[in-house]
């Protein structure tokens, strides 16, 4: 009877201690938890710092004419206009749009490929290969690539459009992937559904498979997007820099994050705030984005 | 034993040629075909008014199985059978888990080969015209012979109207009033009066039952001569089950149907002749109530009174 309990206090004692959690437990789970908590506090000091800087400085260069005015170019005089970032908004929207327009088609058809035709084929395998290949490499890698190609090997010089192939090729094995993940979680059972009445396969997938999987490839799609537009390397020697508004996206175009950069290095404090006010509305127009895809993410029947 | 020129309907339809095989279809105590006794009374004679009638209906199509092997990879599911479904009757399938009874089934429509690794040998005659023939097209087998799932699955993006035309818009046989052809169909699968005031709504929205009677009514729009049933009633109620089986006997005034099912039950209360399967091969058929009553077959007695399987 009481060969369980260690003392010989009696068994009611025995029992008790059997099923108390010893201090030495105790201490452990404590120590378990506070490692962990310090960790995610850690974690946060820089985002939070990141966000606090962003608003103090940002906002106090934001007004109305930071967002309605080109960057004048007269930055060595502190009393000097040095005017807003409206090209910088407007090149970067220009860029990424066309950037999306090229990558989205061809990466929701690669996607659909893989999943519908290519399945398990060692080709389609080597295509999945090459796409992850093509996430790990760095974004200037991009941007050199087309400098080459596109700027040096036509002997020509920059523009916004060879901007946006940079861009692409960024966001082509994230669309790729994205795509095929929320394509995958069309349950088979609809495809076979639709075949079974006579579908030709084509429609299944126009028909069926890419409406269902809709929202959720929207979300991909939106996330590609937004890790586009913060990109400054793919752009500084493909799109450059400029001052003006530009329309025409074979000339130079300016964009957010170039400016940014150019504007940060400055000696001029305005500037150097300037940047800041660029910086913040960078971020929220990713945000923007980030909420639109929640949303949209919301309303998806599969995620 | 089969008029010529039934085949020939599968490519090109004569509405003439078929109006003797409709009168014959309509008069049940016609009842040449040997086998086609009711054992249940749970069975409701259909209302004439709205099954069959439609001039434009095509007579439904045998199918029979000659030496049918089935397989995934190297490893043999269905291992060389030879089987008749006989036009406007009711088959059941039965037999233990894993013996091939919705593979052998999903042959006939050409749905198994859509597994990666599978393929069929052998030949699935819809009367005369093998669908494994290479000059087939499969779209057109699969528009012949509906197929209705064990999972109700109506598509989720689409209304309870979009899912029923589904299968006339995405087979391409547009024209024609649609609304009415939905219509028809919703009405034949007994679900018209449940959704006629909610036909945008979507199909996801329905009940479990209503949904399965909905995925029939899609397959029914297409106007099939066959339909192959997997197991359609074990996500389903008593009742929604019940009201399928009467479906079924209702839907066979114009379609050849093909059950699987796990229930013998239900096998006894809708099939006009059962089949046993064990293995991969096929251990007996008959009609439903000498499989039930005085098997052949010692396994087929053994499985039917639960002592395996």
């Amino acid at each position: 009877m009481s060969t369980h309990s260690a003392s010989a206090a009696g068994p009611e004692l025995g029992q008790l201690t059997r099923f108390a959690v010893s201090p030495a437990r105790r201490r452990k789970d404590r120590f378990a938890r506070g490692t962990i908590l310090a960790g995610t506090v850690i974690a946060l000091i820089p985002l939070v710092l990141i966000v606090y800087y962003l608003l103090r400085k940002g906002l106090g260069a934001w007004s109305t004419s930071f967002f309605t005015t080109d960057p004048t170019g007269n930055t060595f005089f502190g009393g000097s206009n040095i005017g807003g970032i409206k090209s910088a908004i407007l090149g970067t929207i220009e860029i990424v749009a066309l950037a999306s327009a090229i990558a989205v088609p061809v990466g929701i058809g690669v996607a659909v490929w893989l999943v519908e035709y290519g399945k398990n084929s060692w080709f389609a395998q080597a295509v999945r290969f090459f796409v992850d290949v093509l996430t790990g490499v760095p974004s200037i890698v991009f941007g050199l690539f087309v400098y080459i190609v596109l700027v040096v090997g036509t002997g020509s010089t920059y523009a916004g459009y060879k901007g946006s192939i940079a861009l692409s090729l960024l966001m082509l094995p994230v669309v790729i992937r994205s795509a095929e993940v929320i394509l995958l979680l069309v349950p088979g059972a609809l495809r076979e559904s639709a075949l079974a009445l006579g579908a030709p396969r084509w429609r299944v997938i126009f028909n069926i498979v890419l409406p269902t999987a809709l929202p959720g490839m929207i979300t991909g799609v939106l996330l590609a997007v937004a890790r586009a537009a913060g990109e400054t390397a793919p752009l500084l020697f493909t799109a450059a820099a400029t001052l003006k508004t530009n329309f025409n996206l074979g000339g130079f175009m300016n964009s957010l994050p170039v400016q940014i950069y150019k504007d940060v290095t400055s000696p001029t404090t305005a500037v150097v705030n300037r940047a800041w006010g660029a910086a913040l509305t960078l971020v929220v127009m990713i945000l923007l984005l980030n909420l639109i895809a929640r949303l949209i993410a919301r309303r998806s029947r599969l995620a | 034993m089969t008029p010529d020129g039934r085949t020939q309907e599968l490519i090109d339809m004569d509405p003439e040629s078929s109006s003797e095989l409709e009168r014959q279809r309509q008069d049940p105590s016609g009842g040449d075909t040997p086998g086609t006794h009711r054992i249940t009374g749970t069975a409701t004679v259909p209302p004439p008014a709205t099954i069959g009638t439609d001039p434009q209906a095509k007579p439904a199509l045998s199918v029979k199985l000659e030496q049918l092997r089935a397989f995934y990879g190297n490893s043999e599911q269905v291992k060389g059978i030879d089987l008749e479904f006989r036009a406007n009757e009711v088959t059941a399938i039965i037999g233990p888990s894993g013996c091939g009874k919705s593979t052998m089934v999903r042959c006939i429509n050409r749905m198994h080969e859509e597994i990666p690794g599978a393929r069929a040998e052998g030949r699935v005659l819809l009367e005369d015209f093998d669908v494994y023939d290479p000059s087939v097209d499969v779209v057109a087998v699969r528009r012949a012979v509906g197929m209705v799932f064990q999972k109700p699955n109506p598509f989720p993006t689409m209304s309870i109207f979009d899912n029923v035309a589904a299968g006339l818009r995405l087979s391409a046989k547009r024209g024609g009033d649609m609304r009415a052809k939905v219509e028809a169909a919703l009405r034949s699968a007994g679900l018209w009066d449940e959704v006629a005031d909610r036909l945008d709504s979507p199909g996801a929205g329905l009940s479990g039952g209503q949904q399965q009677r909905l995925c029939i009514a899609r397959s029914l729009a297409v106007d099939p001569e066959v339909i192959l049933m997997d197991e359609p009633c074990s996500a389903l109620d008593p009742i929604a089950t019940l009201k399928i089986e009467e479906l079924i006997d209702q839907l066979k005034q114009r379609v050849t149907i093909v059950i699987v099912t796990h229930n013998m039950q239900q096998a006894a209360r809708v099939a006009d002749r059962t089949a046993f399967m064990l293995g991969g091969e096929l251990v007996e058929i008959g009609p439903t109530q000498e499989i039930f009553t005085k098997p052949n077959d010692s396994r087929t007695e053994e499985y039917v009174t639960g002592k395996f399987g």
